[in-house]
């Protein structure tokens, strides 16, 4: 397994090597570069490089590892920040410095580290392959150690254990590991998949309120640039009612991802009054890190939140933004020589980012337990042109389509969402959840909002030719109701104590804002003008 | 290591700034050469892919006149920046060749013209104000140390002279003198001759790299990377804070398109290539701080939008990868308003952490926004003035018309004249009151 270089064209790379297979991840060169095989020709091997190969020679030799891209899956992932290959970049920094060049592996999970195994079954036990014989606690978390395969062990270690060695054995002398490998481009099993019906508050009152996300859904904003796509990313990392959040980073700025890793660190989860960061994992791929483990990097952030899925929890994957991994996926694929589909994208793209989106779900874990992984994924389409191939691949698998609209945000209305081109599919199947729990009033108020901001946007048109002056007490009365929904409802401040709102705050807002409507629109009927029932209502109050 | 020099004359086929070259038997990817032209001049050029004994190389300079007989030496090298201080006050080519007429300098350093990704964690976040005497940046789309900012510019109008204002007006909040690092890329020689005399006359440190229009498109690749490697070199190993202009991002990407076009690559939109948005990445991403170490890289890159529109790829994926914008619009220019800045569509993604108390002033903030607000409403004003005329509007609306006129005059156009950021916030303070606005 065995080769050596014969070609080499940006990080493609030819190898002359017989006995790997495709997907096999193999080292590159005297540096020992990560690689994947994405095709075979007879002898020859075409390798996906996942750095720089500048100064790469013919003739360097290629060693293969007789495995696929994977991830280590085990306790001690929480808090850190990987790349998108697993390398853990504290440690990466540790070792090399600031600037993150070539280098061999360095293990994502620190070896050295000790944790606690408590053992359910002890010496001379039988077990089967898939059983759990202990558990390992990290923070909040508790990993179940399973057996790989069938058989009787002969000695389990309870108490302080570390990953590199086994925290049991068997019989036979191979060991029982608390961190297991798991490719990346393979979907962690499950029992079966459950419709996703529970709500996933937000703390946004123009999500939870008029397009509802569920646990186990996807949603997908995609707007220009400039129009808050991060913060909003980011300020639903910080609120959403979830057990742990994936954060990546693909393909976006460095500074941005410093900027959350400072204020990860302190601010307190509201729930757990921990740091946010015990509750986070993030995956950066900066867009000057390399292209081909960009387009990795979702792949190992889904991978890894599916294992914490599998603890039985509520997942969700934050992704910023999915266009760069489309992208990486179109340089790959043209440095490939593959023929391109529409706008140079590869025409697997749509199937692909389907295939990645179904890994959201909730689910019946192996198990038993019930745990959901829900994807958040922006987009940015070139020129804020939605007809673009991404956009348009990710609308026929999202459930909620939240639409950042430039205007808006240029008029420094944020969250920049268009209410009325946004949807969601799961808004009738949770404003029965949110009626029982929250407000009985939430399904009619919901109706009534929509259709107040839907009268709005035709009479602005009116009022746009006439003037604001022209038109009817009730109009304007409408036109008033619907600024103060705009204004004190739509528009969230992420940088203030607004940033979250329950729902139940939610609901009592636009209890006030239609009260107020209701009132007015009371006294207009008694024949008296606005300005006379506004003053009424003013000095009454 | 070769121990001896590799001399090859099988040049198979020659088109454009592509070589192929045949029976090659050690090579490396990148590695530099020297060609040997039949009258015995030589040009630089460097290994873009190979295959088996086939190799791809791209040449820097003219290939008119080279012919298959054309001699190729490899160096076994990749390309590298010479860094030294003493860079400092020197005027390079796309090249790093000097071409001031001074003998070249001793480098202290190599390093990597491509430069490595910073680790995201070892970045510092960008915090630290910095005045450019503009009302319309300093006040409403404020710069930080570590940013990057690009201003979008239309043919015709004065991003020079903005650009220029910046370089001789900056100062940094707590002191301290900024070192300029000047990329030209297809300048004209008349930009290129005023900015070389805005450079001499400022009085602190520059270095230049200076591609004119009429010079080899490929060194509009390179010199960007040499600046910011040089950049790179006298931020975190010398600890100055460098501000990086690169002009024009335009000629840039045209350039990048020029040479994938030859390297028969997949067009993407516009012809770009579908990695471009990588590639302006690779160059705006070094700006930037790191922690523990005093320098900083700032970069202000200038792009100018074809067809004045926004949505144009090389804006577009500008706008995409850094900090903000700031956008200048064709209309104030023509309004006799300097520095034409459009405030709406501009933006600063870094403002909020450059600003306030102990940084600038306690209402900064507040002034900005409310400015923001009233001018957006003023904006909105003058559309349906268009529509209905000034009669038909209400007072208030006439009021917000008023407003914009003023605060287009007088806060953002404050001639050529510097502003100091307390300056920039009364000038807006009163305006607000003088139109009895409150500042919440």
């Amino acid at each position: 397994m065995d080769g050596i270089i014969t070609g080499i064209s940006g990080s493609t790379v030819t190898v002359a090597i017989s006995g790997v297979k495709l997907c096999d991840m193999v080292l590159v060169g005297h540096a020992g570069l990560i690689g994947e095989v994405v095709r075979l020709k007879g002898e020859k091997a075409i390798v996906q490089v996942y750095e720089n190969t500048v100064g790469m020679g013919v003739g360097e030799p290629v060693a293969g590892t007789g495995r696929q891209l994977t991830v280590t899956l085990g306790p001690g992932l929480v808090s850190n920040m990987y790349d998108g290959l697993q390398r853990p970049l504290e440690r990466v920094r540790a070792a090399m410095g600031p600037f993150i060049r070539p280098c061999r592996d360095i293990p994502p999970l620190e070896s050295a580290a000790e944790w606690n195994f408590e053992p359910d079954r002890k010496n001379g036990d039988e077990v089967t392959a898939g059983e759990v014989i202990g558990r390992i606690r990290e923070g909040a978390f508790v990993h179940p150690v399973t057996a790989p395969c069938t058989g009787r062990l002969a000695q389990v270690h309870g108490g302080i254990c570390t990953l590199a060695g086994p925290v049991a054995r068997f019989a036979d002398g191979s060991g029982v590991f608390a961190r297991q490998e798991w490719p990346v481009r393979r979907p962690r099993p499950f029992r079966r998949k459950l419709p996703p019906v529970l709500p996933l508050v937000t703390g946004q009152r123009v999500i939870d309120f008029l397009f509802p996300l569920v646990r186990g859904g996807t949603a997908i904003f995609p707007g220009g640039f400039g129009t808050g796509k991060t913060i909003l990313e980011q300020t639903i990392a910080k609120f959403a009612d979830v057990d742990l959040v994936v954060y990546v980073g693909c393909g976006e700025r460095g500074n941005e991802m410093a900027e959350l890793l400072e204020e990860f660190r302190t601010l307190r989860d509201q729930r757990s009054g921990a740091s946010l960061m015990s509750r986070t994992i993030v995956v950066v791929n900066t867009s000057n890190m390399p292209v081909a483990a960009r387009e990795a990097s979702i792949y190992t952030a889904v991978t890894m939140a599916e294992y914490y899925r599998d603890l039985g929890l509520h997942v969700l994957l934050l992704a910023d933004s999915i266009s760069r991994w489309g992208e990486a996926l179109r340089e790959i694929s043209s440095s490939l020589e593959e023929m391109p589909g529409e706008e140079g994208y590869p025409t697997y793209l749509s199937s692909r980012l389907a295939a990645f989106c179904e890994r959201a779900g909730a689910v019946e874990t192996l198990n038993g337990a019930i745990g959901s992984l829900t994807m958040i994924l922006s987009v940015s389409p070139p020129g804020g042109d939605f007809s673009e191939p991404v956009t348009q691949a990710c609308l026929r698998t999202a459930g909620v389509f939240l639409m950042l609209d430039t205007a808006l945000a240029h008029s420094r209305h944020y969250p920049a969402i268009n209410w009325s081109q946004s949807y969601s599919l799961y808004a009738a199947g949770v404003t029965g959840h949110f009626t029982a729990q929250v407000s009985p009033g939430w399904g009619e108020m919901q109706q009534r909002c929509r259709e107040l901001l839907q009268r709005e946007s035709t009479l602005r048109e009116v009022a746009e030719i006439v003037g604001a002056e022209g038109l009817q007490d009730a109009d304007r009365l409408l036109m008033m109701t619907t600024e103060r929904i705009r204004s004190e409802f739509l528009c969230q401040n992420a940088y203030s104590d607004d940033a979250f709102c329950p729902p139940a705050q939610t609901a009592a807002r636009m209890d006030a804002i239609l009260g107020f409507h209701d009132g007015v629109e009371a006294g207009l009927g008694l024949g008296l003008s606005l300005e006379n029932v506004l003053a009424n209502i003013s000095r009454s109050t | 290591m070769r121990l001896c020099e590799h001399r090859y004359r099988t040049v198979s086929s020659v088109g454009g700034p592509l070589m192929f070259v045949d029976g090659v038997f050690s090579v490396r990817m990148g590695e530099m050469v020297r060609i040997v032209y039949p009258d015995g001049s030589t040009a630089a050029g460097e290994v873009l892919k190979f295959s088996g004994r086939a190799v791809l190389i791209q040449v820097f300079g003219e290939t008119a006149g080279i012919d298959l007989g054309a001699e190729i030496i490899f160096s076994d090298t990749v390309r590298r920046a010479p860094l030294a201080r003493s860079m400092v006050g020197r005027v390079f080519n796309g090249s790093f060749e000097p071409i001031d007429g001074l003998p070249p300098f001793i480098p202290e350093q190599w390093g990597e013209v491509n430069g490595f990704p910073i680790n995201p964690t070892a970045r510092a976040c960008p915090e630290e104000f910095i005045e450019t005497g503009f009302t319309a940046i300093d006040t409403l789309n404020t710069l930080v140390k570590g940013q990057k900012l690009p201003i979008f510019s239309c043919a015709g109008l004065p991003s020079q002279e903005v650009a220029a204002g910046i370089l001789r007006n900056a100062r940094l909040a707590g002191g301290g003198e900024f070192v300029v690092v000047f990329v030209a890329m297809g300048l004209t020689y008349r930009d290129y001759s005023f900015y070389m005399d805005v450079l001499r006359k400022m009085g602190t440190g520059f270095v230049a790299f200076v591609n004119r229009a009429d010079e080899p498109v490929l060194e509009r690749l390179l010199a960007p990377r040499f600046g910011l490697a040089c950049a790179e070199y006298l931020a975190f190993v010398c600890a100055m804070d460098v501000l990086v202009v690169v002009t024009d991002i335009t000629n840039y990407c045209d350039a990048l398109r020029e040479v994938s076009t030859a390297r028969e690559e997949l067009p993407g939109r516009r012809g770009y290539p579908g990695y471009m948005y990588s590639d302006l990445a690779s160059l705006y991403e070094r700006a930037g701080r790191i922690q523990g170490t005093a320098g900083s890289v700032t970069m202000l890159p200038v792009v100018t939008m074809p067809e004045d529109d926004i949505t144009h790829p090389i804006p577009d994926l500008t706008g995409y990868i850094t900090e903000g914008q700031i956008v200048l619009s064709r209309e104030l220019h023509q309004r006799g308003v300097f520095p034409p800045i459009d405030v709406l569509p501009s933006l600063s993604r870094l403002m909020q952490h450059g600003i306030g108390a102990g940084r600038t002033r306690e209402d900064h903030r507040r002034i900005a926004d409310a400015l923001y607000r009233h001018y957006a409403k003023g904006r909105y004003a003058r559309g349906l003035e268009s529509v209905v005329g000034r009669e038909g509007m209400i007072e208030a609306d006439r009021v917000m018309l008023d407003f914009a006129d003023a605060f287009e005059a007088e806060v953002v156009g404050q001639g050529a004249a510097r502003r100091a950021i307390g300056a920039s916030l009364d000038a807006g303070a009163a305006l607000l009151r003088r139109f009895f606005l409150e500042v919440t």
